[in-house]
């Protein structure tokens, strides 16, 4: 088994989830609260990448990674090396890829929270970023814990996107699901079946978790 | 496990700890007007008033507005013109552009619903709004709310373990705790019984006498307004349309809402037939019915229609028809149903038009009324208040 694989699809995963969480908590509140009558556009991109062919969207990411694009360009001034076929550009293009499954989960949870206890809050004279990180954040963990799981374990089984925007190159944007597609390629079923076998064994945990995570009654127990 | 309150001395959280702009003692003075325009219906709020430090009871039926004042003045709503300030504490002027922001118009507001925090405990709750002061104020504020409110022995758990009344407490000692210039309370009490509701008004009145805020108290339940206010305001369509001392509103009923406020279980259309000038009274016949009523002369002529409220605890009711009586209007009627709500024993009769009389216990025990029987309603003629429809 690659190890090598496992180990770099597991960095990047962490990675995309923790970035997710950054990006993905101010565009959810953005999405749940703001009035803007275009919003539904916005929305609407978010949740692109569900729908899109992961080749479409992986072809567009090479595009704007490319030493022809402005992005590309000023990358190449300042690293000296395009960000196609390298670890960053899979993490900006696993980024998009995996957008919907933290911004979705955190404007659902989000949107959960009662109006009133916001505007309690206000009345109670906390800001509107003090309300967020004091009740809505709290209030919504469970919503937070699905994106983040949902983005890694998303993130953990991605292929068309790494393979358009990274490639295969061992150590640097070979992750696991690449690495199978090698194996049968090669017609090595037994380590392709080995791969499989532990992709699939941390994608069930990951769920688990998350579900366990999310059961109503377990709020109380086993702390009460 | 019921916590030790701190044994600090005796919070006493008034001027030197605290700023305090304005002069807590001052007044609400409020001129709003605010305009929703829907497909459907619109509504238009359009209200000036004041309200000196103490209770003062915001009374009307449910869509009259009360709740949308509310907001307005807390600054959930933002009008389109007027001013709300409370002293020289200028909060919203539409004039001058001034719309301060929630957080620092320091009004604290009871919703309905309450809206505590349910992910923290009761102590994590009143401490909410202390976020600017030292662990060791916020300490000592919280020690003496949670002991002026009762709820000390509460202070660990959460608010879904607590019971309804010690939730309404809770919501209180949270909104008063960060010193507020004016309380507002949307129906906090409606969903409790009278005694635990009583207990709660004693220690709000107890902690207003140390601090004397004005306290703009929503309900549209009538026994609520003897029971509280100093002073009511009645809205009705998004307008006041009386206001004072709860005596004088209701001493003189000219409106409909005013008159449900005294307490007019029964009120009827009525026709003016006969203006009797040297008597001092009026016939009048009942809208829909041949029943005739002696009521009091007021500015009307015949032909006018007049509206007529009778309180259902003045209303007698007799088993064999009376006679040498002093009230004039004594009128056949049928029982439809007798029903006990607390302590008052509730008839409806059916008199061509359909009257609610209220009795005691006692009263119902000795006559024997069933539903169907055949009874006498007598009203005195002074009993019949007279409105304008």
């Amino acid at each position: 088994m690659d190890w090598q694989a496992f180990a770099l699809t597991i960095r990047l995963a962490l990675i995309v989830a923790g970035l997710l969480v950054v990006i993905g908590l101010p565009i959810a509140y953005w999405i749940t609260y703001s009035r803007w009558r275009w919003k539904f556009l916005a929305e609407a991109v978010v949740a692109l990448p569900i729908v899109l062919p992961p080749t479409v969207l992986g072809f567009y990411v090479l595009v704007a990674l490319g030493a022809r694009s402005p992005l590309g360009r000023e990358w190449q001034a300042l690293t000296g090396h395009t960000l196609a076929f390298t670890f960053e550009g899979l993490v900006i293009g696993s980024l998009l890829y995996s957008l919907p499954f933290a911004v979705q989960p955190f404007a659902a949870s989000f949107a959960a929270v009662d109006p009133k206890l916001m505007a309690a809050s206000a009345t109670l004279g906390a800001s509107k970023f003090e309300t967020f990180r004091r009740v809505i954040l709290p209030l919504s963990a469970s919503g937070l814990v699905t994106g983040i799981a949902l983005s890694f374990a998303h993130t953990m089984g991605e292929f068309g996107v790494v393979l358009m925007v990274g490639g295969n190159i061992p150590g640097v944007t070979r992750t696991v699901s690449i690495d199978i597609y090698d194996q049968v390629q090669a017609s090595n079923y037994v380590s392709a079946n080995q791969t499989a076998l532990v992709l699939l064994a941390i994608s069930f945990v990951v769920l688990s978790a998350v579900y366990a995570l999310n059961r109503r009654i377990w709020a109380v127990w086993p702390w009460k | 496990m019921a916590l030790e309150i701190s044994s600090e001395p005796e919070a006493n959280h008034t001027s030197e700890t605290r700023p305090d702009y304005p002069d807590p003692k001052d007044k609400l003075v409020a001129k709003v007007q605010k305009r929703f325009s829907g497909d459907k219906r619109s509504f238009a709020l359009d209200v000036e008033f004041e309200t000196p430090p103490g209770i003062t009871i915001l009374f009307g039926p449910s869509g009259a507005g009360k709740s949308t004042l509310l907001d307005c003045l807390a600054g959930l709503i933002r009008p389109d013109s007027g001013r709300i300030a409370v002293g020289e504490w200028i909060v919203f002027d539409g004039l001058l552009r001034v719309n301060m922001p929630v957080p620092r118009r320091r009004i604290a507001y009871v919703f309905q619903d309450l809206a505590l925090f349910p992910h923290l405990s009761v102590e994590e709750n009143i401490r909410y709004g202390l976020r600017q002061f030292a662990r060791r104020e916020q300490q000592q504020f919280c020690a003496s709310i949670l002991q002026a409110f009762r709820i000390a022995h509460l202070q660990g758990r959460r608010p879904v373990e607590i019971s309804g009344g010690e939730r309404q407490r809770v919501a209180l000692a949270r909104a008063l705790v960060t010193d507020p210039l004016v309380l507002l309370l949307d129906e906090p009490l409606a969903a409790l019984d009278a005694a635990t509701k009583s207990r709660i008004l004693d220690d709000l009145r107890a902690w207003n006498r140390a601090h004397g805020i004005p306290i703009l108290y929503v309900t549209h339940v009538r026994e609520e307004v003897f029971a509280l206010g100093d002073r009511v305001i009645v809205l009705e369509n998004g307008r006041i349309v009386a206001q004072g001392s709860p005596h004088a509103v209701l001493s003189a009923p000219r409106l409909e809402t005013v008159a449900q406020l005294a307490g007019f279980e029964n009120i009827f259309d009525v026709v003016v037939i006969a203006v009797h000038e040297d008597r001092g009274t009026m016939t009048c016949r009942l809208g829909g019915s041949r029943l005739e009523l002696e009521t009091p002369l007021v500015r009307a002529s015949v032909g006018s229609m007049l509206r007529v409220g009778i309180r259902a605890g003045d209303i007698l009711l007799a088993t064999a028809q009376p006679v040498g009586l002093s009230a004039r209007n004594i009128i056949p009627g049928k029982i439809l149903s007798i029903q006990q709500r607390d302590m008052i024993v509730v008839a409806r009769v059916d008199c061509g038009i359909e009257a609610e009389v209220h009795l005691t216990l006692a009263a119902r025990d000795s006559l024997y009324l069933t539903p169907g029987q055949e009874v006498w309603l007598v009203v005195k003629t002074h009993s019949c208040h007279l409105m304008a429809r």
